[in-house]
């Protein structure tokens, strides 16, 4: 795992994947055999665009088959200051993803002594999920959400992604992973042009409730343990994390206006 | 066969450090300090884009003089073998010791074995949790590594510059008042240098994960007054 001083006509320039593979270290290896429900999933996350930028949410929920193998992941994380990525799907490969990603920026950024801008950033992504391909072939399915704030365009932007490593920019709102249908309902339902940023923090709070009603793979609220999904705004002021206090006032509100309705359905 | 002449290694030596020594002194020269609330680099360099101050890791930074395309080469051999390491292992496994360790290997190596020594000098600057923890290590064109304390200069006139700066410096100081002392000595009494003449960055402790940050123009001139001449023509030492 050493790194050499490379020559210049074999240099493998600002590509932190490349190098690694050049030191020995891929990290796109695909299993030898079916692998699905080997390991644990991470489930429901979106991002909605709203006035200044976007908001993007997940549950905090894992599973393996039907045990729950862990209540506080956290499938969205800051990619860096301007932008985020959000992931479902099984979840070791998943998080190396993520932290291959959020290397492969930094590295850019500090070779090149500028960062990359935000659509080549979600083609960066989408390679990464297209060399994912073989194992996701074999189960080990990665599809993540890229959202983030684009300087130059002075606009919140996000896409998704299939897991040949298509890349679509969506224009208003995105959800995927197992409770991702019932989540872009409420999305699509209650989506306006121009949402306030406390108008969309609500939204996505009831999307993801909603998909936790449904869906047994995402994780709802959990009060009794103070934990609640990571909900973030990324504008031109950076990334932002939603505080659980917050979250807690919105989930009550959600709760209370359910309990109105007199129904428990 | 030819018969090659028997030059004595002393001189073979002695030759190859004029040559790297008279290569450094032409480039402009460049200080840290420590200050209260991390390392402040300050460099002369009129080029706006060709960097001698750089972002190595999380708490560490680069600073090079001399061919700029020579320390480029070590600076980004520095980020990756930083990113690397703290891929395969942890952000909290790579350190300034360690990589500097590698750098005077290269230039120690290349020194001897090499046709033409680098004609380079570095530092690897390392932003401690605590003052106690911060550290400068300066390495030279012949792999010689240093471990200096508060103070570090690197490049042409380096002992006058450092003779300034070592009477006025003070750990204590907020960078209101160590960048102004820095940028008098390495100009010296006969000069003046305004903003525009200067590549300003700092470690900072209170900057979150990525301790490093450039100060533009606008900032620095705040501090150490200055006129806002267009930038002049870009050189690479």
């Amino acid at each position: 795992m050493k790194v050499p001083l490379f020559a210049s006509d074999d240099d493998p320039g600002s590509d932190f994947s490349a190098l690694l593979r050049r030191v020995g270290l891929d990290p796109f290896q695909a299993p030898a055999g079916p692998a699905a429900n080997l390991a644990p999933h991470a489930t429901t996350v979106l991002a909605v665009r709203f006035a200044d930028g976007v908001v993007m949410a997940g549950d905090r929920r894992a599973t393996m088959g039907n045990r729950i193998s862990n209540r506080e992941m956290e499938k969205v994380v800051p990619a860096d200051r301007h932008s985020g990525v959000a992931i479902s799907g099984t979840a070791g490969v998943a998080m190396d993803m993520i932290k291959l990603f959020q290397l492969q920026l930094e590295h850019y950024e500090k070779l090149d002594g500028r960062p990359i801008s935000l659509e080549g950033k979600a083609n960066q992504l989408s390679q990464m999920v297209r060399a994912n391909l073989g194992a996701a072939m074999q189960g080990l399915v990665v599809v993540p959400i890229f959202a983030g704030y684009d300087s130059l365009r002075s606009t919140g932007r996000l896409w998704d992604f299939d897991i040949t490593g298509g890349r679509y920019e969506e224009r208003e709102f995105v959800a995927t992973g197992s409770g991702g249908g019932p989540a872009s309902t409420v999305l699509k339902v209650g989506y306006r042009l121009g949402l306030a940023s406390d108008e969309a923090i609500e939204l996505a709070c009831r999307a993801l409730w909603e998909a936790a009603e449904v869906d047994s793979a995402t994780g709802g609220p959990d009060a009794l343990r103070g934990i609640y999904p990571v909900v973030a705004t990324i504008t031109a002021d950076g990334w932002q994390r939603i505080t659980d206090d917050v979250l807690a006032t919105v989930f009550t509100a959600i709760a209370d206006g359910q309990r109105a309705r007199g129904s428990a359905s | 066969m030819n018969m090659p002449f028997y030059v004595a290694p002393e001189q073979m030596m002695k030759d190859r450090a004029d040559y790297a020594r008279k290569g450094i002194a032409r480039g402009r020269a460049l200080v840290a300090v420590q200050y209260v609330d991390g390392i402040l680099l300050v460099a002369e360099n009129t080029s706006n884009t060709l960097r001698k101050i750089s972002e190595i890791y999380d708490r560490i930074a680069f600073a090079g003089v001399g061919k700029y395309n020579e320390f480029d080469q070590l600076r980004r051999f520095g980020v990756r073998n930083a990113d690397v390491k703290g891929y395969a292992y942890s952000r909290d496994d790579v350190e300034a010791r360690g990589l500097a360790n590698d750098y005077a290997q290269i230039l120690g190596q290349t020194f001897t074995h090499e046709l033409k020594p680098l004609e380079v000098e570095i530092l690897v600057a390392e932003v401690g949790v605590a003052q106690a923890d911060d550290q400068l290590f300066h390495i030279l064109y012949d792999g010689t590594l240093v471990d200096e304390k508060g103070t570090s200069v690197l490049g042409g006139d380096a002992d006058a510059i450092a003779g300034r700066l070592t009477s006025t410096w003070s750990a204590d100081d907020a960078l209101a008042a160590a960048l102004p002392k820095a940028v008098a000595a390495l100009a010296g009494p006969e000069r003046t240098l305004s903003a525009d003449d200067l590549e300003v960055a700092v470690l900072s402790r209170s900057n979150g994960r990525r301790c490093f940050q450039r100060l533009d123009h606008g900032v620095v001139a705040s501090i150490v007054g200055g006129t806002n001449v267009p930038p002049k023509s870009a050189q690479g030492r």
